[in-house]
């Protein structure tokens, strides 16, 4: 166990790179960040941003070659980076487990979902076949399954897509993790029923003190469930801060951009235009110079940006951590001032 | 919009001589089941669409949301008779399209496009840009007079370089992808547009760029939009009207004011309660009214109201008389018997970030 | 559980890596079998083939049941290959066996891709029941012997190279078929092509432009495939003398060299290497092609996803 007031898990300086033919993509690129019991920190970032990558290098899952892990991932004090994987083994799926994106390619066709949820036990405890089928019905239970005794001899495809994502989750919970690291969890689900997953997730945190790292592209869900937040983009860390910090007082163009791009149903409005962001995230072959989102930030002052990487330096408080150099301007705009500046569909000038 | 209910669908089918007042787009009543495989004795059926009716005017946006499994795109499949309908009517600037014979067809579908949802799935690998636009004007024998710089200039407006025409689809991102399939829908001058999830495949950054140029071709071409979505953020920038789509069936239509801000069904209510708002004070202050479940098998859908295994306001009305969708004193048509507004969006007016509370 | 993990993972690194698969997409298909050992063999020996039958005529000039050299002559400079019992030279017989040979396999190959790619796309486009009528027609030629149903023809009918195009052709295209039927049937619910179904297009235009296209690869290879084995086909008919008389074929050779094995070893050697290469020859592009082809098929999706972070800059 960590000792009090420390972090769970620490994680300095994590790159992770994959070697092709065409060159080294560096997927992960010095990521740092900290995570405290009964904490939720999500990741966010577009397709491509290295979020994903940066939840496969904790856990060792990512396939070596070619991809190649450096850096330091602290989990209880102990670095997880070039751990023997018998020893990983130990620690994946008992004390840190992952719930992923596409609940039906996670599970087994052939097999009960009791039984794969009781093989988890098995696994990593010394429980006997009759324990861990009890455990399994227990968990399935707590998950919100009506009737686990008699759906756990129920195969995958019996399942509606929000029933297998809660069997994921009895599955991650199983051994009582003390972090629930999870993809994109409800992406691949309706709305009613992503709220229902969230809503597990977060009273699963708050019984078990466990922390939860949410790996997603929804800001939403990021609001609704983040302490703190962490911001990426082409593999680097570009804001990191409480959410709260991270949504009213942006300090990065990037995550002011992508805010400014996003409808919302509270909208009350709903006549402001969205406001994109121009040109596409780049290649992790080859990212720009200096700042990698200067090719596309509205902030950006060549002489600059295109040379200079701008460290995660901190503004307003140790907390809060931006990558830009222009952060003080960055904060004294809001998305609907972005949004502002964008023609109306009124005025756009008409196609040639 | 009037509501369809207080309109009688016309005889047979007409010239659009009235085009001004009347609708461009008329459904009523429409059905679609699919068969599927049961077991020797009995013919099973996927219920997807039943007896959907509205009306679209010119120029407008209709928002068609609902989780998947709605019959949300079937719907739109069947406007546009790329699926033929069991039963039910769909009139277009006066004509009847489903009746329409195959050459009557052809010509109906110059005037009335589709944009598909994936943008990696709807353009031909083996074509090129310049081909996947031109394929339209081919078809119709427009090609030959000017199509070449038509086809330019469609690429020059959705905001692609004619210089990029000679490329193969996989050369391209997601959003220009999309607005290829946009351009290419463009081509023959249509006035209706289907757009099924067009943008749901896209990342929050690209995705609006897509969203401000279906409006700035709207305001340029005076184009009419049926925008199938899942997403409501996205709905309730885009929608003059929405309908929302529950096991096949509209449970709650009106104007995106009359849905956003007056939701009187309560699926409607539970779904937009559901929609994450990326500010967190807001978010969380927000009461989520969580269903309960999953939706019913399409195969074997609830009697009565069909919403009624998940509603929290469920009584024995309910498994014995379906409801209509009509105005129940809301201003606008709900299939409820206990239809009721609420603002599940903001319940709690906010008006400045500033001022707000910190929960 | 973990399975899954890994292949997620790879997935994701494989977009990644992507742009370096998008470099090999943009050569022709020809030069991509060129970059392997088999294919540059296969081509060469296909092209050899292909060029001594072409140009029999003017290779080896005359008729090649000429008679009149000395018998058994084995390989000199005045008959390269040597003469047979009745003094035919050899080196003439195999050229314009080759072309024999090639004639039918071309013509076999024109008329079973016409009716293979025409049965099995309009099966997988049409499905239902038009699928069903055509699938048990496919099923019912496939149950008839190639072989004997050959060997009926040119025995009932006048035993004409025709006769046996016209057999084999008939009977040679059911593979073909079921192999376009499975990739027509999963096109025709791809979304461009209901994107052209929506554009106004008829079932013809969305056949000629959407569908064959893209089964034209898995098609190639089926149809080269099948090619070499028209050659052996062809070649057995002859050693059984069930081809036409006035026709030079390599079949006919190697069964008159039969009484001579051991009087005249060049007399079977000859045309047994000639019908060796050109099988070989077939049989190595045929193999390259679906290395070459079908990778192609299935990368092309990775390619495009990859192509979002390779994009530099043009989204407005």
């Amino acid at each position: 166990m960590e000792a009090p007031g420390q972090a769970l898990l620490s994680v300095r300086d994590l790159h992770a790179s994959f070697h092709t033919d065409a060159g080294v993509v560096k997927a992960v690129d010095g990521v740092s960040f900290d995570l405290r019991r009964g904490e939720v920190l999500a990741v966010v970032g577009e397709s491509g941003s290295g979020k994903s990558v940066t939840a496969m290098s904790l856990l060792g899952l990512l396939p070596s070659p070619p991809a190649r892990v450096s850096g330091q991932v602290l989990w209880k004090g102990r670095d997880l980076v070039g751990l023997a994987e018998p020893e990983m083994r130990k620690v994946r799926g008992a004390e840190i487990a992952m719930v992923f994106q596409d609940p039906m390619s996670s599970l087994n066709p052939l097999h009960t979902v009791g039984r794969q949820i009781a093989e988890v036990v098995r696994l990593h405890t010394t429980s006997s076949k009759r324990q861990a089928w009890e455990r399994a019905i227990e968990m399935m239970d707590l998950v919100g399954i009506p009737q686990a005794r008699r759906r756990a001899k129920s195969y995958p495809h019996e399942f509606s897509g929000g029933m297998r994502q809660r069997v994921m989750i009895a599955i991650a919970l199983a051994c009582d993790p003390d972090l629930l690291i999870a993809d994109e969890p409800t992406t691949a689900l309706d709305v009613t029923i992503q709220a229902q997953v969230l809503e597990l997730l977060q009273e699963t945190k708050e019984r078990t003190s466990s922390a939860i790292l949410l790996i997603t592209h929804d800001l939403g869900i990021v609001a609704g469930m983040a302490d703190e937040v962490l911001v990426m983009y082409a593999g680097k860390v570009v804001e990191r801060g409480p959410a709260r910090d991270v949504f009213y007082r942006s300090r990065h163009p990037y995550t002011l951009g992508l805010l400014a791009a996003l409808p919302r149903v509270d909208d009350e409005a709903a006549d402001n235009r969205l406001r994109p962001i121009e040109g596409t995230p780049p290649s992790l072959i080859h990212v720009p110079s200096g700042c990698s989102f200067h090719p596309r930030c509205s902030f950006r002052r060549l002489e600059t940006c295109s040379v200079d990487e701008p460290p995660l330096a901190a503004h307003g408080g140790e907390a809060h951590r931006a990558a830009c150099h222009f952060a003080e301007d960055v904060v004294s705009v809001a998305p609907a001032d972005l949004q502002r500046s964008v023609p109306s569909a009124a005025a756009a000038a008409p196609g040639p | 919009m009037s509501a369809p209910a207080a309109i009688e669908p016309k005889g047979g089918p007409g010239p659009a001589a009235t085009a001004g007042a009347e609708p461009l787009l008329q459904v009523r009543d429409l059905v679609k089941h699919f068969p599927v495989r049961g077991s020797l004795l009995r013919k099973d059926e996927v219920h997807a669409v039943c007896g959907v009716s509205f009306d679209l005017d010119r120029g407008q946006t209709l928002g068609l949301v609902g989780e998947s499994g709605c019959g949300k795109s079937t719907t739109g499949r069947l406007v546009l008779r790329l699926l033929e309908a069991t039963s039910g009517s769909v009139r277009f600037d006066g004509a009847d399209v489903l009746g329409a014979s195959k050459r009557e067809l052809r010509s109906m579908r110059r005037r009335m496009q589709m944009v598909f949802q994936d943008p990696f799935g709807s353009l031909n690998p083996r074509m090129t840009v310049r081909k996947i636009v031109a394929e339209p004007l081919r078809i119709h024998g427009r090609f030959r007079n000017g199509g070449q710089a038509r086809v330019n200039e469609l690429i020059e407006r959705v905001g692609l370089s004619v210089e990029q025409a000679s490329r193969y689809p996989h050369e391209f991102s997601g959003g220009q992808r999309q607005r290829i399939g946009i351009a290419r829908a463009l081509a023959l001058d249509p006035d209706l547009l289907v757009l099924d999830e067009p943008v749901s495949a896209l990342d929050v950054s690209i995705q609006a760029g897509v969203v401000n140029l279906l409006e700035d071709l709207q305001a340029q071409l005076g184009l009419t939009y049926v925008f199938i979505a899942h997403d409501l953020s996205v709905v309730r920038h885009i929608s003059d009207q929405v309908a929302v789509m529950y096991l096949g069936r509209i449970v709650e239509r009106g104007t995106r004011d009359d849905v956003y801000k007056r939701a009187a069904h309560p699926y409607t209510q539970a779904l937009l309660s559901a929609v994450p708002v990326p500010d967190p004070d807001r978010e969380r202050a927000r009461r989520r009214l969580v269903l309960k479940g999953d939706v019913p098998s399409p195969i074997d859908p609830p009697s009565g109201c069909r919403f009624r295994t998940r509603c929290p306001k469920a009584q024995e009305v309910c498994a014995t008389e379906d409801p209509a969708l009509v105005n129940r004193g809301q201003g606008h048509p709900v299939a409820c018997h206990f239809a009721e507004v609420l603002d599940v969006v903001n319940p709690v007016p906010h008006d400045r970030l500033e001022t707000r509370p910190t929960p | 559980m973990a399975g899954s993990i890994l292949a997620s993972a790879t997935a994701e690194a494989g977009d990644l890596a992507a742009p370096a698969l998008d470099g090999g997409q943009r050569d022709g298909v020809l030069q991509r079998v060129a970059r392997r050992p088999s294919g540059v063999v296969g081509l060469l020996l296909t092209t050899f083939v292909g060029v001594v039958s072409s140009f029999s005529g003017w290779i080896a000039p005359g008729d090649p049941f000429l008679l009149g050299n000395p018998a058994l002559l084995p390989p000199s400079g005045g008959h390269r290959f040597g003469t047979d019992n009745l003094g035919r030279d050899l080196f003439r017989a195999v050229v314009h066996g080759m072309r024999t040979s090639m004639t039918v396999v071309v013509w076999v190959t024109v008329i079973s891709a016409v009716i293979g790619i025409t049965i099995g796309a309009v099966a997988g486009y049409r499905a239902g029941v038009v699928d069903r009528a055509l699938m048990r027609v496919t099923e019912l030629f496939q149950t008839i012997p190639r072989f004997f149903l050959a060997l009926l023809a040119m025995s009932l009918f006048e035993p004409t190279l025709r006769t046996l195009i016209i057999v084999l052709g008939l009977t040679s295209w059911t593979l073909l078929a079921r192999v376009v039927r499975a990739e027509t049937l999963s096109i025709r619910t791809r979304e461009y092509v209901e994107s052209a179904r929506a554009a106004g297009g008829n079932d013809v235009h969305i056949l000629v432009h959407h569908v064959l296209p893209n089964i034209l690869p898995t098609a190639i290879v089926v149809i080269s495939l099948g090619a070499s084995r028209v050659i052996l086909l062809e070649a057995g008919l002859a050693f059984l003398g069930l081809s036409d008389q006035d026709r030079m074929s390599l079949g006919f050779l190697i069964n008159n060299a039969q009484q001579f094995l051991e009087q005249a070893w060049w007399m079977s050697v000859f045309p047994g290497v000639a019908i060796v290469l050109a099988v070989l020859g077939i049989n190595l592009l045929a193999d390259t092609f679906n290395d070459v082809l079908n990778p192609l098929l299935r990368r092309e999706p990775a390619g495009a996803r990859g192509s979002i972070l390779r994009m530099p800059g043009g989204e407005v």
